[in-house]
């Protein structure tokens, strides 16, 4: 039991550590200061769930150090889905994976509330005031751009189209699926609950969904894109230099 | 952070104050006014020279926000731990929303934020030269937090005082953040300087870079600026370059000293005469070179702000003139 717990904290944790990474690429750069700003507030969020979990991992027996299990494991034992270590690329890339994911997020936390596993139950009640503004700016950005003019809605659709597949990613079956009933209830019931909620807000934003996807699998296996082995290289370039050393 | 003691001058341009003239009852009322130390007000009459040197000032601030984020946020992907990655995050997002305050403080002074961005974006309106300085190692940004904050809180705490009453209240505010990255600054900048022998030889070399675009910072030495007393009159500017770089020698110095730093100047020492700083004078040259566009990071700096703003436009665009779209096909569920 604790080994699975161990695997569903850890993708989690993995999930935001990356994302938030990502995000905060946006810090100087947004298409209006207060996008740099949104995005930069967003990423810390995520970095900090993603302490909290790996606090809690320590916390488990065998558990390191998260700054060391962070900054130095390979990109084969991370278990972050595939969506998330993609390059920032376009805003409107970077808005929709922020959409999906954040969608996302909301209904894992929110199905946490009830988890058997105190620790866990402890953070959604912590992170769901924050997941909600995040959604929040989500959804308001999509539907104002989803129907902001030709380009506009092209470039919606365009990233919608991308990102869909790699979000149908997220609920992966993992490891830790099927044996954590009472931690969680497991992802095909989250993806059905997340399919719920951000339908309604992609028709606000006149954008389809594409027909059949193929999910993008394989992270929660440690299988990635060689865009997380080069954000890993890059986030330990100075922790690595010396990592029994105090930065 | 950031504003340098410096006004960069504009390109040649006849004053607006030389084609209409102030009324000068209005001008003796208002230079009565910010005798009293009474604030200036958006809606208040003002003389057009005071509006201009006013912008120049905020804009040039603002810009330097912007910008000055910029060789920090290269390092945000490479902060060392959880800690040191969040709260540089926090840290440059606190510039962009300096910068945003800014702007806003010197659009009610009647040019735009638009203007202003497309005025940095042509090379017609400036920002604190020490940004056209690369950040090479980690050790810069500790540099870069600790004593160019420092650096500008000297200068905006001062400014804070100025007769403008949106700048006033806006670095009121932005003084507030700054003494937190300070903290944040000063703390990451004792953990290499007490870490290991790697570690300081880093931080040593990052503060041998930086020392003489630090002493730039303040601008030229005041017998060769030409700031009229007008500025001062009219607390737009409220302290002189000098003053300002040897309030900051005589803070920071000592701190940097006690950790068994060295600086390289051989002739930095503090008179006790006087009670001044002495020291090696900078290259102000360079520094006019730096300023005319020709420093190491000029472009890239300016490319970065271009990029962002090429790349925003139709984001822009669609906020402005949202349209009405109609849904062509149901979505498939």
């Amino acid at each position: 039991m604790e080994n699975l717990i161990k695997e569903l904290v850890t993708k989690m944790a993995d999930d935001a550590l990356i994302l938030g990474h990502r995000n905060s690429e946006w810090t100087g750069l947004g298409p209006v200061m207060e996008e740099d700003i949104a995005f930069s507030s967003m990423a810390q969020d995520k970095i900090g769930h993603a302490w909290a979990l790996y606090r809690m991992l320590q916390d488990m027996e065998g558990g390191q150090d998260p700054d060391q299990f962070a900054f130095l494991r390979p990109a084969s034992e991370y278990k972050c889905c595939h969506l998330t270590e993609m390059p920032i690329g376009t805003y409107e890339f970077s808005l929709m994976r922020h959409f999906l994911f954040d969608h996302a997020e909301t209904v894992r936390y929110s199905s946490l509330l009830e988890s058997s596993f105190l620790p866990l139950r402890q953070l959604a009640q912590k992170v769901k005031g924050e997941l909600k503004y995040h959604t929040l700016h989500a959804d308001a950005w999509i539907i104002q751009l989803g129907k902001g003019g030709a380009e506009s809605h092209e470039k919606m659709q365009a990233a919608l189209d991308s990102c869909f597949p790699l979000a149908a990613g997220i609920f992966e079956p993992g490891p830790d699926d099927g044996g954590l009933s009472d931690v969680y209830p497991g992802e095909k019931v989250l993806q059905e609950r997340w399919m719920e909620n951000i339908y309604p807000v992609l028709t606000k934003a006149a954008l389809n969904l594409p027909g059949e996807v193929t999910p993008a699998y394989g992270g929660r296996y440690g299988q990635h894109t060689p865009y997380l082995h080069a954000l890993l290289e890059e986030m330990g370039e100075v922790f690595r230099q010396d990592p029994a050393a105090a930065w | 952070m950031y504003g340098g003691g410096y006004i960069f001058e504009e390109p040649k341009r006849q004053p607006l104050s030389a084609q209409t003239p102030d009324d000068p009852e209005k001008l003796a009322a208002f230079e009565k006014r910010i005798a009293n130390g009474e604030k200036i007000e958006p809606g208040d009459w003002m003389p057009a020279e005071y509006r201009r040197q006013l912008i120049r000032l905020i804009e040039q601030h603002a810009h330097s926000e912007i910008i000055g984020a910029l060789p920090e946020g290269t390092w945000i992907t490479r902060a060392p731990g959880f800690k040191r990655k969040l709260a540089l995050i926090a840290k440059v997002q606190d510039e962009i929303g300096h910068g945003q305050l800014l702007y806003n403080a010197a659009e009610t002074l009647g040019k735009s934020r638009e203007a202003m961005i497309n005025d940095l974006l042509s090379g017609k309106s400036k920002y604190s030269n020490v940004f056209n300085y690369p950040a090479e190692t980690w050790a810069d940004v500790t540099v870069i937090g600790f004593l160019i904050d420092a650096a500008a809180i000297v200068n905006q705490v001062a400014n804070a005082k100025g007769s403008y009453g949106p700048y006033c209240r806006a670095l009121e505010r932005i003084c507030y953040e700054e003494s937190f990255h300070l903290k944040q600054g000063h703390d990451a900048f004792i953990e290499l300087a007490t870490g290991t022998p790697a570690q300081k030889a880093m931080l040593q070399d990052a503060l041998n870079r930086w020392w003489q675009p630090i002493m730039h910072f303040f601008g030229p030495p005041d017998k060769a600026s030409n700031h009229s007393e007008k500025l001062m009159q009219w607390k737009v500017k409220m302290a002189s370059n000098d003053d300002m770089r040897n309030q900051f020698l005589d803070t920071y110095v000592p701190k940097i000293w006690e950790l068994g730093l060295t600086l390289p100047d051989p002739l930095l020492k503090k008179n006790p005469e006087t009670g001044k700083w002495e020291y090696s004078d900078p290259d102000w040259d360079l520094f006019f070179e730096v300023i005319k566009g020709n420093g190491p990071c000029n472009k890239e700096r300016l490319d970065v702000r271009k990029w962002a703003e090429e790349n925003g436009r139709w984001i822009r665009k669609a906020l402005m003139r949202p349209e009405e779209m109609k849904r062509q096909t149901a979505p498939v569920a």
